[in-house]
């Protein structure tokens, strides 16, 4: 049942740029199942999104894969050359952008743009794509959808974009769909109605989804698996039930912490100090240990490797080296 | 003055606001966009009064009618009893100031935070010497918790919590009792956010400033105010007390709203039946006649299409704009 | 930066264990961790950006050198620009069209006389018998300033009126905007055309520095303050309506600011870069303008050289002394390219919207 569709080992992604190399992915490994929601989270800088864009080629100019592997059913695409590239992409696995005002295009109708992907990838003729086209946006919930084939982006509202986007990104019957902050830029009755038709669409049609978002309480609601990212590293992946119970990163914890939640008003919130790291200007050691409560010398001066620690818990802190060796009383064996 | 008499003045008065932008309509015809349309709420001093709703709802332009960055098409604003005119807010924005949202386009990039933090001290000229102004700007700095030593840097050399929290500073120079916060942690990512919220808080509990809290984000409001007020549509629909609010929202409203709140949680998250609101918020320019709400609402009647109701107290200061609930 | 990928990576549990690792960090050593980049203004972040540029860097070396030619070549060169030319306190008729570097038979008879050696005439003479070096030198001043105090002249006006009516808005902004339209449809070359003749009749002699340049030039010098402001007047119309949504200028009137105080510290250091942009590209073209004219005849007085105006007297000989053509020609692509490169070099350092 759970085939591993998708493998991301060691990514390494720098930014050249003319202040130096900004290395925006520092080594980060992941699986994705099929059919599973995997969530990304981190705040701005932390690489999420480079990650997702690393998986579709799809990075600035000065952005480059520097080392690792991206394993798609087993075959490193970042090895395909562009043909494969271009088949990859949209018919394999497609993405949905934060902005819907402009990832569309405005000189276009809402139908070409829609056909133009499905004629794209399919060998369907017009009249088919026409059709495929009108079922799409019916499947994303658009009324009326022969009326919105021949309207412009800007006669629509921000949420009926983002439902076309989804409709244009699941028009090839993808694997995977890659959300990067899909509902950032819309307000939160319309968020409600794209998270829930997202998981109605993954759970008709079958996709995995990585959703890549700042917001813990849109990946609470929607992931199996869940990646915390800090400084371009994995700091912490598991089970949301994992990460939101047990979390075993400082960070993670942290970022619990800081969260105002719905019951109790007057507790106050615990931030997280300091200010987000400097990409141009990473530390030798652990990139979060600056801002850690709980740093130690020994993070300081050594990225922390990551540990297992249940079947499905993965987490790279200092602080668990430290459990396990006071639990076994500084015995050096795994 | 018989407010006089009551224990507690009314910091703030806000009476029947509106709000309306000419919007072109072709060959020089221009039609009435109600960003306000009849805004009413009081703040005492040292409270905190969240103003919650999507975009698009007109709670920015209420912030900035209530500062006179907009000329109000109609409605009053008192400040400590005394009516705020054009003429008389020179002096009245020494009581009252404003934090904005973005934290990068909120600070002139070709200014050092010295001048930046110092410009409202310039303006209004509270200082008699260098030495003075000098020492004004490092203890607002200390304040906000930013380091004197970052005086002399620029605007863009800090990252967001940082900026904002520069923003706030310039904001305290005058010494006012009443701020608008117009979203100041919605740019923020969620680690830097807390940091903000407390310095509000600390602040407030300090210098004993009131608040008007704009935010979409009902976890951040809610945690903050004291009281929390909804709009729709350029209108309020309700206001309560915070606790109030979120535990008996009466406006249906307001219920989707907090039914559309992501939680942090999964196990709650996932169990939660979310009420999803179905279609999209009306354009300004086409008003929905009677209740704004009426569209998207599930217990509309006919009579939320001829009659647009009312806010009314239900107790406890209470108030919601529905005939049904 | 690199240390990170040197760095052994040790598998937790076969490194050697060491506790006192594991103790809490101390404030100090954790902020050593934090450091902030080092401190740059904007401009001193431009003129590096500006720096790295093989192109900009070329045009400015270029500059700089034709703007010491025309300081020191005339203490240097011993002829005038309108001084025909003399051996020995005598005419020398003999120095009609001279080729480059060669001398006339009288320079030659002279020097074999005297032994003394007398300066060459490094582009030759014209059929005036005038040293042709320090005529195109002379042109290139005359071209040159007249492209800078028109850009100059453009620059102010421009800047005033754009920023007045971008930051006023409204109904004062729609008038002036109209007014900028119909500045816009007067043909320009017609205007300064009658202009100069107009003035020619009005008042034929003018005191000065006036009067050398001649009526034509003050004509071109009152169209660019009349009619070429309009093109940056809009465009720092346009700027100032987008930097005037930035929430720092809503911030300063939250203040209480007044709108000159908000116009001079908040719009117009931001439009700064656009400025620069625009008056370095205005220079060509205004170069170009006043070429054109005196290449018609429309130009400096004679017998005032200005570049235009060599290469229209160059146009007679053009058989026989094509280089008479070539130099003014040559000078005048030089400056246009160089100024054209030095403008887009610094869009490239000033734009914001291609910085990072």
């Amino acid at each position: 049942m759970s085939e591993k569709i998708l493998e991301v080992k060691n990514l390494h992604t720098s930014f050249f740029t003319d202040s130096g190399e900004v290395r925006a992915v520092n080594g980060v490994s992941f699986e994705l199942d099929a059919g599973k929601i995997l969530g990304i989270v981190g705040e701005s800088g932390s690489g999420k999104s480079v990650t997702a864009y690393s998986i579709m080629q799809i990075l600035a100019s000065t952005g480059k894969v520097v080392d690792g592997q991206i394993l798609y059913r087993g075959e490193d695409i970042l090895k395909y050359n562009k043909d494969q590239m271009r088949q990859f992409r949209g018919k394999k696995c497609s993405i949905i952008f934060q902005d819907p005002m402009t990832s569309l295009n405005p000189t276009f109708t809402i139908g070409s743009q829609l056909m133009e992907a499905i004629l794209l990838h399919t060998s369907r003729n017009k009249q088919e794509a026409h059709d495929r086209a009108a079922e799409m946006l019916t499947l994303v919930g658009v009324n009326e959808p022969e009326k919105r084939l021949k309207q412009y982006p800007h006669e629509l509202s921000g949420g009926m974009r983002q439902r076309v986007m989804i409709a244009m990104a699941l028009a090839c019957e993808p694997d995977i769909l890659i959300a990067d902050e899909p509902t950032t830029a819309l307000d939160v009755t319309i968020q409600a109605q794209i998270l829930e038709l997202m998981q109605e669409l993954q759970k008709k049609l079958g996709m995995a989804i990585i959703l890549v978002t700042h917001d813990l309480g849109v990946i609470a609601g929607m992931c199996d698996e869940i990646i915390v990212m800090y400084g371009g590293r994995v700091c912490e992946r598991g089970t949301a039930e994992d990460i939101f119970y047990s979390p075993k990163h400082e960070y993670t914890k942290g970022l619990l912490r800081s969260i105002p939640s719905t019951g109790n008003q007057k507790e106050k919130l615990v931030p997280i100090g300091g200010t987000p790291i400097n990409l141009l200007n990473m530390p030798k050691g652990c990139a979060f240990c600056a801002r850690c409560s709980e740093a130690m010398k020994v993070c300081l001066e050594a990225v922390p490797e990551e540990i297992q620690l249940s079947h499905s818990h993965y987490a790279s802190c200092w602080m668990n080296v430290k459990d396990l060796m006071q639990k076994e009383g500084g015995a050096s064996n795994e | 003055m018989s407010n006089e008499e009551k224990k507690v003045q009314k910091l703030v008065e806000v009476e029947g606001l509106k709000q309306y932008f000419p919007v072109k309509s072709g060959w020089g015809k221009t039609i009435p966009l109600k960003a306000v349309d009849g805004v009413s709420f009081d703040i005492m001093p040292g409270e905190t009064l969240g103003l919650v709703g999507e975009s698009g709802c007109g709670k920015t332009t209420v912030g900035r009618s209530i500062l006179r960055l907009y000329e109000p098409t109609a409605g009053e604003v008192r400040y400590n009893g005394e009516l705020v005119t054009r003429k008389n807010m020179h002096e009245f924005r020494k009581e009252m100031q404003m934090v904005f949202q973005d934290p990068y386009s909120s600070l002139n990039p070709r200014m050092t935070v010295e001048d930046i933090i110092g410009e409202p001290l310039d303006v209004h000229k509270l200082y008699t010497t260098k030495g003075e102004r000098r020492d004004k700007i490092l203890h607002l700095m200390e304040l906000v918790g930013l380091n004197a030593e970052h005086a002399t840097r620029y605007a863009h050399e800090f990252s967001g919590g940082q900026r904002q929290r520069i923003g706030i500073a310039r904001a305290l120079a005058v010494d006012p009792k009443f701020i608008v916060c117009d979203e100041p942690v919605s740019a923020l990512d969620v680690s830097i956010q807390a940091q903000v919220i407390n310095m509000f808080e600390e602040l407030q509990e300090k210098l004993g400033v009131a608040y008007l809290f704009i935010a979409h984000d009902l976890l951040v409001v809610h945690h903050i105010s004291n009281r929390i007020a909804v709009m729709y549509l350029g209108k309020i629909v309700e206001i309560a007390d915070a606790d109030e609010l979120n535990d008996n929202p009466m406006h249906p409203y307001t219920q989707s709203l907090l039914s559309a709140v992501p939680i942090p949680d999964p196990k709650i998250a996932k169990a939660k039946k979310r009420i999803v609101l179905e279609g999209d918020v009306p354009s300004p320019l086409k008003m929905p006649s009677g209740c704004a709400f009426r569209t998207r609402c599930k217990y509309a009647t006919e009579r939320c299409a001829q009659e647009c109701p009312a806010l009314v107290d239900r107790g406890n200061g209470h108030k919601v704009a529905c005939f049904n609930q | 930066m690199s240390e990170m990928d040197k760095m052994p990576k040790k598998a937790p549990f076969s490194m050697q264990i060491d506790l006192s690792k594991f103790e809490k960090a101390t404030e100090e050593e954790k902020r050593q961790q934090d450091v902030m980049s080092e401190s740059t203004t904007f401009f001193k972040d431009s003129m590096r950006k500006l720096f790295k540029n093989p192109l900009a860097v070329f045009s400015i070396v270029v500059l700089v050198c034709i703007i010491l030619l025309i300081i020191i070549a005339p203490k240097v060169v011993p002829y005038g620009y309108s001084e025909m030319l003399q051996v020995n306190g005598v005419r020398d008729k003999t120095a009609q069209n001279l080729a480059p570097m060669t001398y006339s038979e009288k320079e030659l008879e002279y020097m074999e006389e005297t032994g003394e050696k007398l300066f060459p005439h490094i582009f030759g003479t014209d059929e005036l018998c005038r040293d042709y070096f320090i005529r195109v030198v002379y042109g290139t001043r005359v071209s040159l300033s007249v492209g800078l105090f028109a850009s100059i002249i453009v620059l102010i006006i421009g800047v005033l009126y754009g920023s007045i009516s971008g930051y006023a808005g409204g109904r004062v902004d729609l008038i002036m905007m109209r007014v900028v339209d119909i500045i816009y449809s007067l043909p320009d070359m017609l205007v300064m055309i009658l202009l100069s003749v107009v003035l020619k009749e009005v008042m034929p002699d003018m005191p000065g520095l006036l009067g050398k340049l001649g009526s034509n030039m003050v004509a071109i010098f009152m169209v660019f303050g009349m009619l070429y402001w309009v093109g940056m007047a809009r465009l720092i119309r346009g700027q100032i309506l987008s930097v005037k949504e930035n929430e720092y200028v809503l911030a300063a009137r939250t203040i209480g600011a007044k709108p000159g105080r908000i116009i001079r510290r908040h719009i117009l250091p931001n439009c700064l870069s656009v400025i620069i942009i625009t008056t370095a590209l205005q220079i060509p073209s205004a170069i170009f303008t006043e070429s054109f004219l005196s290449f018609i005849g429309l130009g400096v007085q004679a017998p005032m050289p200005s570049l235009g105006s060599l290469a229209n007297a160059a146009r007679g000989g053009l058989n026989s002394y094509p280089y008479k053509l070539l130099f003014p020609a040559l000078m005048i692509c030089l400056i246009v390219l160089a100024l054209n490169l030095l403008g887009d070099g610094l869009r490239d350092a000033l734009d914001p919207k291609l910085r990072k």
